[in-house]
């Protein structure tokens, strides 16, 4: 490798963002393109050429990318077949008896699969393992003839118990090969070799459907990157935070499902963590939704499995993102019982907020920060509009809700605003209060266009400590692309009592696994700091159905004493109180391998010297808690580092404003993050 | 006091997300599939004096939404005999005629005090897996007496001033035939009534005392209003559905439940006294679970109505007092689920006929509580309990779902690798069942065989369910789905059981399958009107085996 670039680039639904570190001057650069929704690709290029003169210079290219999530979600993947065992075509379709919403039995669904395209085969593995009934070559490869001619550019192999034996699907596998040369096939134990039915084939006909949409936009994308000379690795950010090779991606398409946001909270994490903060939980404020995630202790919280859709169920390890309907677009209404609601509808991006003049007539979350004076008429972000139409907001809101609540518009705006922030609240209270951490530890991290103008209510609402706001918040994913760790997770149902298991035969067998892994890490050609092993195993009292995580330390050799030590910290911690006399079972393990790529220093995003007074563009007319007040407005990217501004102010910058609430102060630190904590924690200082 | 209505919406759903965690918690803890993957269990806040609901989460069994308020009354007139609720007292029971639905259904309650008065009361319900009775799991279709479909609790104290007690304990777990799972699952219970005094603490800590109750009153009054204006926009008049549940499986005769639905202005009357009376066998209810039913119908088809007690205010019931829909001690209730899921579909049938825009058709309209229970080689019992899925009706934007779950829960099935790997048996086909759904301008959604394999030496098979003889219907001119059949081997070939839905009994031995073929759902709209593109769609996919 010779280049001096590492580029993240990160396509979202409107912008692609380009985030440049130039590795020999020190220096970053950040861009924004439209995306181009048919081809990504092209939008990709245009945004790096726009940066860098000489594709050669790049080094690696690290990319957040939602072409799997919207081929899943608008229902664009392949044409895609199952092989699957007799009696079982079904399990996609019946999903696990489930229904989409609790109240009103109207769902739909269609699996990504269609039945004339599933295809049954004799075959059959018993939960022990032993192979009931072997397939046959040839009838595999009849089933996959057919689904070749009817014009299948993908097919999945699954079979029923394959988690406690593979060898039926391997075998499949191969008489698929044989017939059908085909790099889209996917094998349900090679995707995750782990109990339940309907999570493993959904996972895995998932991946199947879009392996053919993700691999040919790989392809492109590598072949208009060559085509301009650039040489450099390609990495792929995966749902679980951490980057994969090319290759890898092409073969396991399912796990960027949630590509993109899982770069926004990398990129949150290493900014926290670099401003000193390990513990933080960030809300991204898009026009119609507001995303969630915790990270304790420097470490973002991950989920086991996520459902793209009603129906679609990923089981593989992911940041575990919690998402409500509030966004700067979410329309507020009186209901029929004279309630106040914000959401879940969106007037989104188009039409948009009342105040765009492009349609709608229904106030939302921008109106009401608008009519406050938070956000600057003139100066909206995101480069779409001129500028906005105060008395459309305003019309909106006295007739939708300050009429039929009897208030005054004002003080129906700022209404809005607490029951859109009660309710962000109640999405980071989820994250927090409910699995058991103080919030008063916690800092938010607002990103995303609207976050940062709530930043202060959230504190307030939910008692968080502090507030830290990135210095670039509609481009951090695309950093989080750059300071990514390469990770890779296994897992295999072990399904075996304590008492019953050979622990040293588990240990070795971990072992193993975690070494293979790395040896992929190796293969990739990326150079790590270092390289970190996690050993954890799924473990639950006998009768149990849902499982704790069990971290385990394998310093030592692996004893049932030890396992069940760690299991019983784990469920104390989780539940309270142990149960006595009853037995643990194990019944998964997982490793997960982390190949820490080299130090991104922060320091690149210091601020520029100069004077406070210097920053100043005016000031505002606002309304906070019923009181009208007059506001500061700052330039924010050029106020110096240790510059201190206590509420209320406002701090604008192109692609976000931020709101200093009154009794809070907002400081610049040495990487241009701002912080805002209690004005009383002055004395502190 | 008056609240701004800015502080109740925070309110409101501050109190919401304290019922959803206590539900949350007991899901994971929970140790009984039944609760922990069919969320067989449901939580809320309750009024001091009254026990009306107040608040309840959302994840809860809806059925239980409805039911919890009338337990939570019993458990407060018997403190009020026994000398007034003290902090730190947990009631325990589960009789079914005091506000319980049916033995297998443990409810704990625990009031809330403040200032040495009772604020409110949390309760907690889940569904236990064996509480004793005559058949494993307590789906004792051939019961006639609450006694031989378990072990019947009333409101008896399992914590006294906080003191928590073992004697009690040991009775509850002495009468199950799985008592760790028993422990487990009451642990869960304890654990989320805990974490629920934990957050109304920090609730009422933040907001005060007042305005908390002033929310919960102001919220009700909302319900109500939200409710009356629902109802207002029906159109006046009176409309009749007659429905039956196959047999109460003790005596092969039909039992008819009938609904005359009257609106009239801003209230509704819900008539259903021209229902049969009380029979034998176990698909009595009473008249708590008769309301709580009525209420889980209109909470589907009005989805905004918030879960409180307001949302009743409006409506009369007229319920006939010996009638199958107001069961007394002992008249067995363990089939408490058919009848109620019966009462829903009239919902459904009536509510066509004034507002077909808010119909649909009826779901596959049974539980089908199968289960398979026998000894290992080393003597060890076991026991497999599901509920199995059924097709929805069409509706208005479409066709019904395929396997679904029923209307009154929100429950999963466990995946078949989970029991193939917990107990000795294989599936041998787990499938949609083609032409299962009834025919409409929207088809009802597909019901599903289940096939299943011994394999131990021998056991016992066991079904609860209904529409074996009367099929789920269709609305607005939609056509009837197809019915319940079961299959088990005898020795002169496979066969069906005489009260075609029901059950007890079954011998089984190594190799011999069961096979259990779940009706689909009611079609919605004419069938002429279907175009013919979703006809040969239907075909190519063989959700549908024969032509136009």
């Amino acid at each position: 490798m010779t280049g001096r670039y590492v580029i993240g680039v990160d396509v979202g639904g409107t912008f692609t963002d380009i985030f440049v570190w130039d590795e020999v001057a020190g220096a970053v650069r950040t861009g924004k393109v439209p995306s181009t929704k048919e081809d990504q690709s092209q939008g990709f290029i245009q945004g790096i050429a726009a940066q860098i003169g000489d594709m050669a210079d790049i080094a690696t290219v690290i990319h957040g990318t939602t072409v799997g999530t919207n081929a899943l979600l608008e229902r664009k993947g392949a044409k895609t077949g199952l092989i699957t065992s007799a009696g079982f075509g079904d399990v996609l379709e019946m999903r696990r008896r489930d229904r989409p919403r609790t109240w009103g039995l109207w769902g739909q669904f269609e699996p990504v699969i269609s039945r004339d395209l599933r295809w049954e085969i004799p075959e059959r593995t018993h939960a022990d393992g032993t192979v009931h009934t072997a397939i046959n070559p040839e009838s595999v490869a009849d089933a996959a003839a057919i689904l070749r001619d009817t014009g299948c550019q993908a097919v999945c192999v699954f079979f029923i118990n394959s988690y406690a034996n593979a060898a039926n699907e391997a075998a499949a596998a191969e008489a698929v090969r044989a017939v059908w040369p085909n790099a889209y096939v996917t094998v349900s134990t090679e995707i995750i070799p782990e109990i339940r039915e309907f999570e493993r084939a959904s996972t895995a006909a998932l991946n199947a459907y879009l392996q053919p949409v993700v691999s040919s936009y790989l392809d492109r994308l590598e072949g208009a990157l060559a085509g301009r000379g650039a040489d450099g690795d390609v990495l792929i950010v995966q749902s679980n935070g951490g980057v994969m090779a090319v290759e890898t991606a092409k073969r396991f398409p399912v796990r960027t499902a949630l590509s993109g946001p899982a770069a926004g909270v990398i990129a949150a994490r290493s900014i926290a963590k670099a401003a000193g903060f390990e513990n933080v939980i960030t809300c991204d404020m898009g026009g119609t939704s507001f995303d969630v995630s915790l990270i304790a202790d420097g470490e973002a919280a991950l989920a086991a499995q996520t459902a793209i859709d009603f129906g679609m169920a990923v089981r593989t390890p992911m940041i575990e993102i919690t998402t409500i309907g509030a966004g700067g677009g979410s329309i507020a209404w009186v209901d029929a019982g004279g309630i106040l609601q914000v959401g879940p509808e969106s007037a989104g991006s188009d039409p948009g907020p009342a105040c765009y003049g492009l349609g709608n007539d229904r106030p939302t979350v921008t109106d009401a920060n608008l009519v406050l004076g938070r956000i600057n008429a003139d100066r909206p972000i995101g480069g779409k509009l001129d500028r906005l139409d105060v008395a459309a907001a305003e019309a909106a809101i006295r007739t939708h809700i300050a009429e039929p609540l009897g208030l005054d518009p004002l003080d129906a705006a700022e209404a809005v605003l607490r029951v859109a922030n009660a309710k962000m609240a109640g999405a980071i209270r989820l994250v927090s209060i409910e699995r058991g951490h103080d919030p008063a530890k916690f800092a938010a991290m607002p990103f995303g266009g609207s976050g940062a103008l709530h930043a202060g209510a959230l504190m307030h609402d939910v008692g968080l400590g502090a507030a830290l706001v990135p210095r670039f918040p509609g481009v951090t994913s695309a950093l989080g692309c750059v300071v990514a760790d390469m990770r890779h997770d296994r897992v295999q149902t072990v399904n075996r009592l304590l008492g019953d298991l050979d622990c040293a035969a588990l240990e070795f067998e971990m072992r193993a696994v975690a070494e293979e892994t790395e040896a992929l890490l190796g293969r990739a050609g990326v150079g790590f700091e270092r390289i970190d092993q996690h050993f954890e195993l799924d473990m639950l009292y006998l009768g149990q159905t849902h499982t704790v995580a069990v971290p385990l330390s394998l310093d030592g050799p692996l004893s049932p004493d030890a396992v069940q030590k760690a299991f019983d910290s784990a469920y104390l911690r989780a539940y309270g109180r142990l149960l006595k006399a009853i037995p643990a079972r194990v019944l998964n393990y997982r490793v997960s391998v982390t190949g820490r790529r080299p130090h991104f220093d922060m320091r690149v995003f210091a601020p520029p010297e100069g004077r406070v007074e210097n920053c100043q563009r005016g000031t505002r007319q606002i309304r906070f808690d019923g009181a009208d007040m007059s506001a500061p407005v700052y330039e924010r990217l050029d106020l110096p580092e240790g510059a201190a501004i206590p509420g209320p102010a406002l701090l604008e910058q192109p692609d976000t404003t931020i709101f200093i609430d009154p009794g809070l102060v907002g400081r610049i630190d040495r990487f241009g993050n701002i912080t805002i904590t209690r004005g009383d924690a002055d004395a502190a200082d | 006091m008056s609240l701004d209505p800015v502080t109740l919406a925070v309110l409101k759903g501050r109190l919401e997300q304290i019922a959803d965690e206590m539900d949350a918690t007991l899901f994971r803890s929970a140790f009984n599939p039944i609760i922990a993957e069919a969320h067989d269990a449901s939580h809320g806040i309750y009024h001091a004096e009254t026990g009306e609901t107040l608040v309840q989460g959302k994840s809860g069994l809806p059925i239980f939404v409805g039911v919890m308020a009338f337990g939570v009354k019993a458990v407060i007139d018997k403190a009020a005999r026994d000398g007034g609720p003290a902090d730190g007292d947990v009631w325990i029971f589960n009789d079914p005629y005091d506000g319980g639905t049916h033995l297998s259904d443990l409810r704990l309650v625990r009031p809330y005090f403040r200032d040495g008065q009772v604020f409110c009361w949390l309760a907690s319900v889940g569904h236990w897996h064996d509480v004793g009775g005559n058949v494993p799991g307590n789906y004792n279709p051939a019961a006639t007496e609450c006694f031989q479909e378990g072990v019947l609790i009333p409101p008896v104290k399992l914590y006294d001033r906080g003191d928590y007690r073992q004697d009690v304990v040991d009775i509850l777990m002495a009468n199950s035939r799985l008592p760790g799972s028993a422990y487990g699952d009451l642990n869960g219970q304890i654990n989320a009534l805990d974490l629920g005094v934990k957050r109304m603490d920090a609730l009422l800590g933040e907001y005060g005392d007042d305005t908390v109750a002033g929310a919960l009153g102001e919220l009700k009054a909302r319900a109500a209003q939200l409710m009356r204006a629902e109802i207002a926009a029906l159109p006046d008049g009176t409309v009749s559905a007659e429905d039956w549940l196959d047999n109460d499986g003790t005596v092969d005769r039909p039992l008819k439940v009938a609904l005359d639905l009257t609106i009239d202005g801003d209230r509704m009357v819900m008539d259903f006294t021209r229902s049969a009376p009380s029979c034998r066998g176990p698909v009595n209810i009473s008249r708590s679970t008769t309301i709580a039913a009525c209420y889980v119908a209109l909470k589907h088809v009005f989805g905004d109505v918030p879960a409180n007690a307001g949302v009743l205010e409006p409506i009369e019931f007229r319920i006939a007092e010996g009638s199958i829909l107001a069961a007394e001690a002992p008249k067995p209730v363990g089939g408490y689920t058919e009848t109620i899921l019966r009462l829903i579909d009239l919902v459904f049938q009536t509510v066509a006929q004034i507002a077909p825009e808010r119909s649909n058709g009826c779901a596959y309209g049974t539980i089908n509580a199968l289960s398979i229970a026998g000894h290992r080689q080393d003597g060890r019992r076991w026991v497999m309990f599901s509920f199995f899925g059924g097709g929805h009706g069409g509706h208005p934007q479409g066709d019904g779902l395929n396997h679904g779950n029923a209307p009154i829960s929100t429950a999963t099935i466990p995946p078949l690798e989970i029991l193939e790997a917990a107990y000795p048996v294989k599936f041998t086909q787990w499938a949609l069942r083609p032409d299962s759904g009834g025919q409409g301008r929207h088809r009802g959604g597909l019901g599903a065989i289940y096939e299943i394999e011994l394999l131990e030496e021998e056991a016992t098979c066991f079904l609860f369910g209904d529409r074996g003889k009367f099929p789920p219907r269709g609305v607005v001119g939609g056509g009837d789905a197809a019915m319940t059949r079961f299959t088990f081997p005898r020795p002169d070939g496979p066969t069906h059981p005489p009260m075609a839905s029901k059950i007890v009994d079954v011998p089984l031995k190594r190799g011999d399958r069961v096979r259990l073929e779940t009706p689909g759902g009611g079609g919605y709209g004419d069938p002429a009107d279907r175009p013919g593109e979703a006809w040969d769609h239907d075909q190519a996919l063989g959700y549908v085996s024969r032509s136009r």
